[in-house]
């Protein structure tokens, strides 16, 4: 049951469901995650050890390496990529991620950008995201 | 987003399915980002080609399948190998021939395998005011903020796709109003000496990545400090702790000529005076490690220029180094130190030259993992996650001296 819906800009579409992981600082998916097992790695992430595989990954802040495109899409070719992505500002290297996977043939995970705000207050627990709305599940 | 018909003629296949298929990726991907259109890039700087998983691989191969050919001029990225030196790569047999026929491919696209990361270095000068289409978030930070060409934060694979189709997407900082500085970074309470250490350029550049979030910083105060490696460590780190595409250095940089210029007349919306503890709370983020032991020592990152190798001969003065010392650059730069006769020295001290990739791309450093020195922000970053190593930062001399004496040398009088 839908208890909470946002609305969001759509940066690459799709539809998918998971738990939230926040992350609590920027991330740069290159020297970030591990592109194999989706575990993140930066030596000073607040979130080192959380694997971003199947989760809806809240990141307010994507920075850092241009090869962040290159990491998104071998996680999708090795499955553990996240299940959507929630940015609070719009990101071109990971969209491009996303492009080549559909290119390829590979079901890559819908992104959107969602108000800054709204993201550092999600509570923890099971979102879905489809056609541009991000909803709580109870 | 509107297509030329030229431009649609080439999505549906006039010049083949390889520049159908970049045509589709460079168009979506200006469409999702609200750009109105595309416009002529002169060049390209393609960060592909480092190889992180077969999916890439599988992507740069299907190009090439397709017949695609760069149509503006290309240079490569740093590659996983050391063609030069294969030896210096600890990667498995199928890893070793899969970095090797991702780089092959990016070759058969027509780009030159200049394998740099400091390709602005290595001859690839775009003039001020034209738009090219570069990957690598260092060379992204100087080719805006240095040359003052004109190019985003372009990720792998939208690189390539760009260059061949010879467009990319109008947004962003291609579009002038959009490289107005808006935050300024007052350094002038710093003493001169301070701002005329190398090893401060990057701890700056590590609080600006930190700090503008989106904003553009333009700096000042540095006026007399400024030089061409000190702008591109800076870049390199700002570009690695944030989000950095462009900063302006007020004076030096092409649109910053003035304080006015830089803000295109108008009042900074953040302005911030950086005092000397501000720039050693971000000195802190450059290390891990708070022990004595140094284990390894990793300079260039970016690739050092020819100066810089020259004077790590010179700081080595003939003396013979005692740990592990890996020393990053290119191939141009190779070619120059083998004309003057200088790499027999430089590799006689002891030290590792490493050319076409670097420590934090590929296995090269031991397995056994220890404290690794370092005078570039992008490595103190990256090696802890990378390499599982942890990190210590200290200046270039430091960092030699270390490597002669065999423990770890500090000149802590340096930074005050």
């Amino acid at each position: 049951m839908s208890t909470e819906m946002i609305a969001g800009q759509v940066l690459y579409p799709g539809s998918a469901e998971g738990p939230l992981l926040k992350l609590t600082a920027p991330l740069s998916f290159w020297g970030g995650v591990d592109p194999a097992t989706g575990e993140i790695i930066l030596g000073s992430h607040p979130e080192r050890g959380r694997s971003v595989s199947g989760s809806i990954l809240a990141l307010a802040d994507p920075i850092g390496s241009s090869s962040s495109s290159s990491v998104l899409l071998e996680l999708i070719h090795n499955r553990v990529a996240p299940a959507a992505i929630l940015l609070g500002t719009p990101d071109a290297i990971l969209i491009v991620g996303c492009l080549v996977a559909r290119e390829l043939g590979l079901k890559a995970p819908p992104i959107l950008v969602v108000a800054r705000e709204w993201l550092h207050t999600l509570p923890n627990g099971r979102l879905s995201v489809s056609d541009g709305m991000v909803r709580q599940i109870s | 987003m509107e297509l030329t018909s030229e431009e649609r003629a080439i999505a549906g296949g006039a010049r083949g399915e390889a520049s159908a298929m970049a045509m589709r990726i460079v168009a979506e991907t200006g469409r999702l980002l609200g750009a109105d259109r595309l416009i002529p890039v002169h060049s390209a700087h393609i960060d592909g080609c480092l190889y992180h998983g077969d999916a890439g691989v599988l992507f740069a191969e299907k190009l090439v399948e397709l017949g695609g050919q760069v149509a503006v001029p290309a240079t490569l990225n740093v590659g996983a190998l050391d063609l030069l030196h294969p030896k210096r790569v600890r990667l498995d047999d199928r890893r070793r021939d899969m970095a090797l026929r991702l780089m092959r491919a990016y070759e058969a696209l027509g780009c030159k395998p200049t394998w740099t990361c400091s390709p602005y270095q290595a001859g690839h000068r775009p003039p001020a005011g034209v738009d090219v289409a570069w990957g690598e978030s260092n060379a992204v930070a100087f080719c805006n903020s240095v040359l003052g060409a004109r190019t985003n934060r372009y990720g792998d694979f939208l690189d390539i796709a760009c260059a061949i189709v010879g467009r990319a997407p109008r947004y962003g900082l291609h579009l002038p109003e959009h490289r107005r500085a808006t935050m300024l970074v007052d350094t002038s309470l710093l003493s001169a000496a301070l701002r005329n250490l190398d090893a401060f350029w990057p701890v700056l550049g590590a609080w600006i990545g930190r700090n503008a979030g989106s904003s553009i910083v333009a700096i000042d105060g540095l006026q007399t400090f400024a030089s061409e490696d000190r702008m591109k460590a800076l870049g390199a780190a700002a570009a690695s702790f944030g989000a950095v595409g462009l900063f302006h250095v007020i004076g030096v940089t092409p649109e910053a000529k003035t304080r006015a210029d830089a803000f295109s007349g108008h009042d900074p919306e953040v302005t911030v005076q950086l005092t000397s503890e501000m720039v050693r709370i971000a000195r802190g983020w450059l290390s891990t490690s708070s022990s004595d032991q140094v284990d390894a020592v990793a300079v260039g990152s970016p690739h050092l220029s020819f100066e810089e190798m020259m004077t790590i001969a010179d700081l080595v003065d003939g003396r013979r180094l005692s740990l592990p010392f890996y020393a990053h650059t290119g191939r141009h730069v190779l070619k120059q130190l083998e004309e003057r006769g200088k790499l027999a020295d430089i590799e006689a001290a002891g030290v590792t030259v490493v050319v076409d990739t670097c420590i934090v791309v590929t296995p090269i450093l031991p397995a056994k993992s220890g404290v690794l020195l370092t005078n570039s922000g992008k490595f103190a970053n990256y090696a802890p996650g990378n390499t599982g190593w942890s990190v210590v930062y200290g200046s270039l001399s430091e960092c030699v001296e270390t490597a002669v004496q065999g423990r770890l040398v500090r000149d802590e009088a340096l930074w005050s």
